[in-house]
């Protein structure tokens, strides 16, 4: 993917057949296995289970299984790599169920993990590629990329490579914080830096000198942890990219999208869910949804969450087609769909009125979810700050 | 861009298309023009608008989709690509809008063989001009609540009423007019006519002051005016389901066969060339952070308009089909409107001038361009009422009425 010739775009956005079948399967495959009553006794029995006691969030193991069965882990693996090679407008669709689903699962670190992998298979066979057959067989990573600052500058990092004393291969040093769902990764894309520049390195979770700390977060559907790395040795062979940064910067579109499909996915889960809500809840004699204070906001939520949609489709063919344009409409994606997020969040819990403040109502699941979507990867005044550096030029 | 996908013969078309408009480029228009169409106030502007529709509908470039017995031409898809491709050459809009998307798709649907000959060219060639007579003053955003009469004598009716807010009436040749014909139901005691206007005896058109301080629509008087029973379209007591069918292309809901259109991307280009021109706390306004902040926001809006538009053609990723055109209107509008107040902003101290101050930026585009925006968010429906009609056709909420 990395030198692909620019193409003409698709009116269709190169959704097919084949996009359409994985979407519909999918669908009807996490409806059946996480409908909204199952997530609920899953991760939401107790509050005090994480939140008081600090237990890692629940997740379905087996369920993640049959994922993996069904190839979901090779999406973002090209062929050559053992993968399947999707397109990214049929991983943003499938990524859009999950997010209406709120399934819990390392899926979207692992996709995330795939495309960064796939931007260091350059030139000569390259040690990227065997990581990538481990992740199409089943193998869930996730990056560790992010500093203490929360920086999302593909060139930061928190974690400093040396060389290995008389030897090949590198010593890894610091933190990695913020990494998604690293309690159910089996290998961490590091970004390393040192002098000379910046490195990628796959690091499995069960390296000697890697610690997994598991912090402490609102949102139930996943987990999140700083890793430390006291002196974690890394052979060549994990070695990935010695222009990390660079890789991390081609990879960005594709990761901007699968947080922006998922925040599509539960942004329509709320929408649809409050609309019914408002269609039998009565008030006055009245569904409340005949009022327009609430008929207006479900409204403006439609448009909002189409406006992501739209944006967020475009953004996956840009990257498909090899558009140069892809990281400008991937900005505007991942803006609109943390704008419309925060909007969908905002009138879920407020037009449910006193049930919707409670802990047995699904919106806070959908909501906490969310509202850690819209941070990651930067948040919408974050994209638009790099877009105006992009269409009205730096400051 | 996304031109994937055409026909041979639409891909042809596309380029005899792209072709037509680069070799025949308008001449200069001979004063300023309007930004929309029921903005037309002079005969000058009339004149020249007219001429540039004729001369576009003769190379047939309007109304392509229209058969060829009602001066179309008898194409499938041709209408989207001309519409394309006349915005990507930015050439003048087509004055007679009425009457190619309101009057004219609507006779098609309705209208007999005879009357689809008699009107349908006019309106496509822009010859005959059309107004909409829908409005009254007691029947706005409630527009069943007609209160002008129609009386059938002999081969007439008999019309007395008051539409208002009639665009373009002072230059029109044909009104499409509802009326009540029976007072016993809202409903069904309408009736839906194409009326004569221009030297019509009987029907007065006098003009109506805008916010801006421009003329552009009228209030029509009707006493004791004839319309010919021939005019009527479809059945008596029809009216209301007719109009639907007009509204429904008025609001873009469908895809009329119409003609001309408007680029979404461009208005954020003007921005940033107005912030790059303007100042703000002693530096330029587009390195203010706010401004800069605000100019994306309208940049993604406008992106999202133009892939809405291109996600609505693709059945997949539509999961209601009426979901993403029943948009359109609210969210044209209100990124025009937004575009033009952030405009107004950026202009700072500047945006105080009227058009005429040799000071005033952009020829005084920005607040005269926000203060008519109001035009597109109050007609065709105002923005409450497209909230209702989403929130109830697509998403399925308990009605208003
Ligand atoms: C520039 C312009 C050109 C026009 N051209 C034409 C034309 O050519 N032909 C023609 O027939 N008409 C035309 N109109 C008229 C236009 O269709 C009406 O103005 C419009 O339908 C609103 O009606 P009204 O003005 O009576 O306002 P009202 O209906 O009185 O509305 C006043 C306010 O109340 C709100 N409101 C009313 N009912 C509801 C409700 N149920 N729920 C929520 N809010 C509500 C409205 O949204 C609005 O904000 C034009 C209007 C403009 C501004």
């Amino acid at each position: 993917m990395t030198e692909t010739q620019p193409q003409k775009m698709p009116a269709d956005f190169g959704f097919g057949p084949d996009e359409e079948l994985l979407r519909d399967s999918a669908r009807k495959f996490l409806d059946q296995e996480m409908p909204v009553e199952k997530l609920r006794r899953l991760v939401a029995e107790d509050p005090d289970a994480v939140y008081t006691r600090g237990e890692a969030p629940a997740w379905d193991e087996k369920l993640w299984k049959q994922m993996v069965e069904l190839g979901w882990t090779g999406l973002a693996v090209p062929e050559s790599a053992g993968g399947v090679g999707f397109r990214s407008v049929g991983v943003a669709a499938l990524v859009e169920e999950v997010g209406r689903h709120a399934l819990p699962s390392p899926l979207l670190s692992t996709l995330a993990s795939s495309y960064v992998l796939r931007e260091a298979l350059t030139g000569e066979p390259s040690p990227a590629a065997a990581w990538l057959g481990r992740i199409a067989d089943g193998a869930a990573a996730s990056l560790a990329i992010t500093n203490a600052r929360g920086s999302w500058e593909p060139g930061e990092s928190g974690v400093i490579a040396e060389a290995e004393p008389g030897g090949d291969g590198l010593r890894l040093h610091g933190s990695a914080h913020f990494v998604q769902d690293a309690g159910k990764a089996e290998l961490f894309v590091v970004h390393a830096i040192r002098d000379d520049g910046s490195y990628l390195c796959v690091v499995p979770a069960d390296s000697p000198g890697l610690v997994v700390r598991p912090d402490h977060i609102h949102d139930l559907t996943r987990d999140q942890a700083t890793l430390v790395f006291d002196d974690v040795p890394v052979t060549n062979d994990q070695v990935v990219s010695r222009e990390g940064a660079a890789a991390l910067a081609r990879a960005w579109p594709a990761l901007l999208v699968l947080v922006a499909a998922d925040l599509c996915g539960s942004s329509e889960w709320q929408l649809q869910t409050t609309v019914e809500y408002a269609r039998t809840r009565k008030q006055f004699d009245r569904p409340i949804g005949f009022f327009q204070a609430v008929k207006h906001p479900l409204s403006d939520g439609m448009v909002m969450i189409d406006r992501a949609r739209s944006l967020l489709y475009h953004a996956a063919c840009c990257i498909d087609s090899g558009s140069n344009e892809a990281e400008t409409a991937a900005r505007m994606a991942k803006s609109a769909a943390s704008d419309a997020g925060a909007y969908l969040s905002d009138r879920s819990v407020q037009l449910h009125g006193g049930i919707g403040f409670t802990w047995e109502c699904d919106v806070h699941l959908f909501f906490k979810r969310s509202l850690h979507n819209q941070a990651l990867y930067g948040d919408a005044v974050h994209h638009r700050r790099k877009l105006a550096d992009l269409l009205i030029g730096p400051i | 861009m996304a031109d994937a996908q055409l026909t041979a013969e639409q891909a042809d078309f596309q380029e005899y298309a792209e072709r037509w408009l680069a070799e025949n480029a308008p001449p200069p228009p001979p004063e300023r023009l309007p930004i929309s169409a029921i903005e037309v106030m002079t005969t000058g502007q009339r004149d020249y608008l007219q001429a540039w529709q004729y001369r576009c509908w003769e190379a047939g470039l309007v109304g392509c989709d229209y058969p060829r017995e009602v001066g179309g031409g008898g194409h499938e898809g041709f209408q989207r690509i001309a519409n394309q491709a006349m915005a990507g050459a930015r050439t003048p809009l087509l004055i007679n809008i009425v009457g190619l998307q309101m009057a004219a798709p609507t006779i098609l649907v309705h209208g007999t063989d005879e009357q689809k000959r008699k009107f349908i060219p006019g309106a496509l060639s822009g010859e005959e001009i059309w107004c909409q007579g829908f409005s009254e003053p007691g029947a706005g955003s409630d527009m069943a609540n007609q209160q002008t009469l129609a009386v059938r004598d002999g081969d007439d009716w008999v019309v007395n009423g008051h539409k208002v807010w009639t665009s373009l009436g002072h230059f029109a040749k044909w009104m499409i007019l509802i009326a009540r014909t029976s007072k016993h139901h809202k409903y069904d005691g309408l009736t839906y006519f194409l009326a004569p206007i221009e030297g019509t005896p009987g029907v007065t058109v006098r003009p109506l002051v805008k916010i801006t301080g421009e003329s552009g629509f009228n209030e029509v008087l009707f006493e004791d005016a004839r319309v010919p029973d021939a005019n009527r379209l479809d059945e008596v007591g029809k009216g209301w389901t007719v109009a639907m069918t007009t509204l429904t292309y008025e609001r873009g809901a469908a895809e009329s066969a119409g003609g001309g259109g408007s680029s979404q991307a461009h208005p954020t280009q003007r921005l940033i060339d107005l912030a790059k021109s303007s100042w703000r706390d002693g530096r330029s306004a587009a390195d203010d952070p706010v401004t800069r902040d605000a100019i994306v926001q309208m940049a993604i809006v406008g992106e999202g308009i133009r892939q809405n538009g291109r996600r609505a053609r693709v059945p997949a990723l539509t999961e209601h089909p009426m979901r993403i055109p029943l948009q359109s209107k609210l969210l044209v509008s209100e990124f025009a409107q937004d575009v033009a107040r952030l405009g107004v902003d950026i202009a700072g101290a500047h945006s105080t001038l009227y058009k005429l101050d040799p000071s005033a930026p952009d020829a005084g585009h920005w607040p005269l361009a926000y203060m008519g925006s109001y035009g597109h968010t109050i007609a065709a429906g105002t923005n409450e009422i497209q909230r209702n009609i989403i929130g109830e056709r697509v998403l399925g909420l308990p009605k208003s009425k």
